[in-house]
């Protein structure tokens, strides 16, 4: 942790944005230098959410890991289950039935639009535009209900297992999803409506901390904040896991669409896209999940055969990777999680400098930072 | 191109020793490089037009209780292929040298690594703790770690509040 106090240097100040400030999004700091209105540097600091996810891992069974696996990134634990499951499946050659893989992938679907509702509306919320985030609470709201029927829990799933997800399809869950859907969709247009056209918001966000591409991919960045750059890479196109090859979307990536391609408005915008593709990838799959078994023999006690595995999955936040080391016991010898809001967090230091005090919020909203995710 | 093809064109470029290729019997395959060559080695692979490694994914300090590894996922965005790549290390004192000229990504990864494994990265522009507090003693995630017990005052571990020994 840096000095925690105002320091004038060389005409500068020097404060502290956080780490309990409503728009750092979790308990993250700031050390700002500003000249004035005009930020000098901002350095991000961190860990103070740090749990140790990573050394429990070494010390839990592998089936004992999944709860924890949650905690890493609690806006979006779907896919923090599913990378975990598909490295453990890797070394151990385990076959996912069928309906286990279009039961997750449904999931992580449903997972990424109530992502990107909280995404989309905070960032509103953080530009001082409140009503758009209440509006997409509400509908979060149906999404978690689903999640209740589907696993049990509203926020920390714990669905999947290794070799499938938990529970068997909840009867008659797929014609109220549908239904919700048929509502949903014309909601997108209405907020649309409300903020994605709004004069101010625009202002706000257009131009503003523009990432090219070579710099985006030069901090590893991932997920919707490297594709607003113009950079069509999206796991589940690039390196197709689970049933993704078998189903019909496209990858919106940043076209500049108010301003220069990769800035704060493309950001925003990447994710209201792929809400609708995420409608559509919903709508394929409710329309037939196949019969059978919603989990493969495992043994309740697993031992990995000794390896390395990285496997990755299109978290709303960009790219959840583990790196699985296991030695033949019951427990891993080392689980490393990488994280999307870890490299975009680090790059707040080199694009912040030129910019307004008051950008540093549109753009710690529009990279999508989640604490937990980066200290883990 | 796989790790092998990958690893024969390392050879031709730095010497027959310079990189091995391991063959786990599950998992994925790695390119082992001598330490000493591993910046010459990540600069080919990134300037290389047919190997076009842009993309550095992920960096992983693993303690394996005899050695310590450091390991590089990267990704050609241009050629559509991934690699990994290892340096063992002197447990003792692992050291390395830092690929964030490279690849900026390895910034933070790197700090990471440094912060829970204490693994020197030589020539990392600012190797500084990222997770733990500055002054904390001791690196968490190698294996031979105890924590201390107490930080500034504040005790790490409390009484079990269901009874039985100390949680």
């Amino acid at each position: 942790m840096l000095e925690p106090k105002a320091v004038p240097i060389d005409g500068m100040l020097r404060i502290n944005m956080g780490p309990q400030h409503p728009a750092t999004h979790g308990v993250i700091s700031f050390i700002v230098e500003t000249d004035g209105e005009v930020m000098r540097k901002a350095t991000a600091d961190v860990g103070f959410l740090h749990r140790g996810v990573e050394k429990m891992a070494e010390i839990t069974s592998y089936p004992g890991f999944m709860p924890y696996t949650d905690r890493v990134d609690y806006l979006a634990s779907m896919f923090a289950n599913h990378g975990y499951a598909m490295a453990v499946e890797k070394l151990l050659g385990v076959e996912v039935p069928k309906k286990a893989e279009w039961l997750r992938v449904i999931a992580d679907e449903l997972n990424r639009i109530a992502s990107h509702l909280v995404a989309t509306g905070t960032m509103a919320m953080d530009l001082g535009a409140f009503t758009p985030f209440t509006h997409w609470i509400r509908e979060r709201e149906s999404i978690n209900d689903f999640m209740e029927h589907i696993c049990g829990a509203r926020l920390t799933y714990n669905y999947m297992r290794v070799g499938g997800v938990c529970a068997d399809w909840p009867v008659g869950l797929s014609e109220k999803i549908l239904v919700w859907l048929d509502h949903f969709e014309p909601i997108i247009e209405e907020f649309n409506r409300l903020i994605t056209g709004n004069e101010i918001f625009i202002r706000r966000l257009a131009n503003v901390a523009v990432i090219p591409a070579e710099l985006a991919i030069d901090w590893a960045l991932s997920g919707p904040n490297l594709r607003a750059s113009g950079v069509p890479f999206d796991l589940r196109r690039s390196e197709p896991y689970s049933i993704y090859p078998e189903l019909q979307f496209d990858v919106p990536v940043g076209q500049g669409t108010q301003g220069t391609v990769g800035d704060s408005y493309d950001r925003f915008w990447v994710r209201i896209l792929e809400m609708r593709e995420s409608c559509r990838i919903l709508r394929q799959l409710l329309a037939g999940i196949p019969e059978g078994d919603f989990k493969a023999k495992v043994a309740r006690t697993l031992k990995v055969p000794a390896g390395e595995v990285y496997s990755k999955v299109e978290s709303a936040r960009g790219e959840i990777g583990y790196f699985l080391v296991a030695d033949g016991s019951d427990r891993p010898v080392r689980v490393k999680i990488r994280t999307g809001s870890f490299t975009a967090v680090a790059l707040i230091e080199p694009i912040s400098p030129g910019l307004m005090l008051a950008d540093l919020v549109a753009v710690i909203g529009s990279l999508d930072i989640v604490a937990p995710e980066i200290d883990r | 191109m796989d790790a092998r093809e990958i690893a024969e064109r390392l050879q031709a470029k730095f010497g027959g020793d310079s990189v091995t290729v391991t063959a786990p019997a599950v998992g994925d395959a790695a390119v082992v490089v001598k330490t000493a060559l591993l910046l010459d080695v990540c600069r080919f692979l990134k300037s290389e037009p047919e190997l076009g490694f842009d993309y550095l994914r992920c960096v992983s300090g693993v303690d394996l209780k005899d050695r310590m590894e450091s390991v590089y996922h990267l990704y050609s965005m241009k050629v559509g292929h991934g690699l990994v790549v290892k340096v063992v290390l002197d447990r003792a004192a692992p050291e390395v040298a830092s690929v964030e000229s490279v690849w900026k990504s390895a910034n933070w990864f790197e700090r990471e690594s440094y912060d829970l494994l204490g693994i020197r990265y030589t020539g990392h522009p600012n190797l500084e703790r990222v997770m733990m507090p500055r002054d904390w003693v001791g690196h968490p995630l190698r294996k031979d770690y105890v924590e201390a017990e107490s930080y500034h005052g504040i005790p790490t571990s409390r009484p079990d509040p269901v009874g039985g020994k100390d949680a």
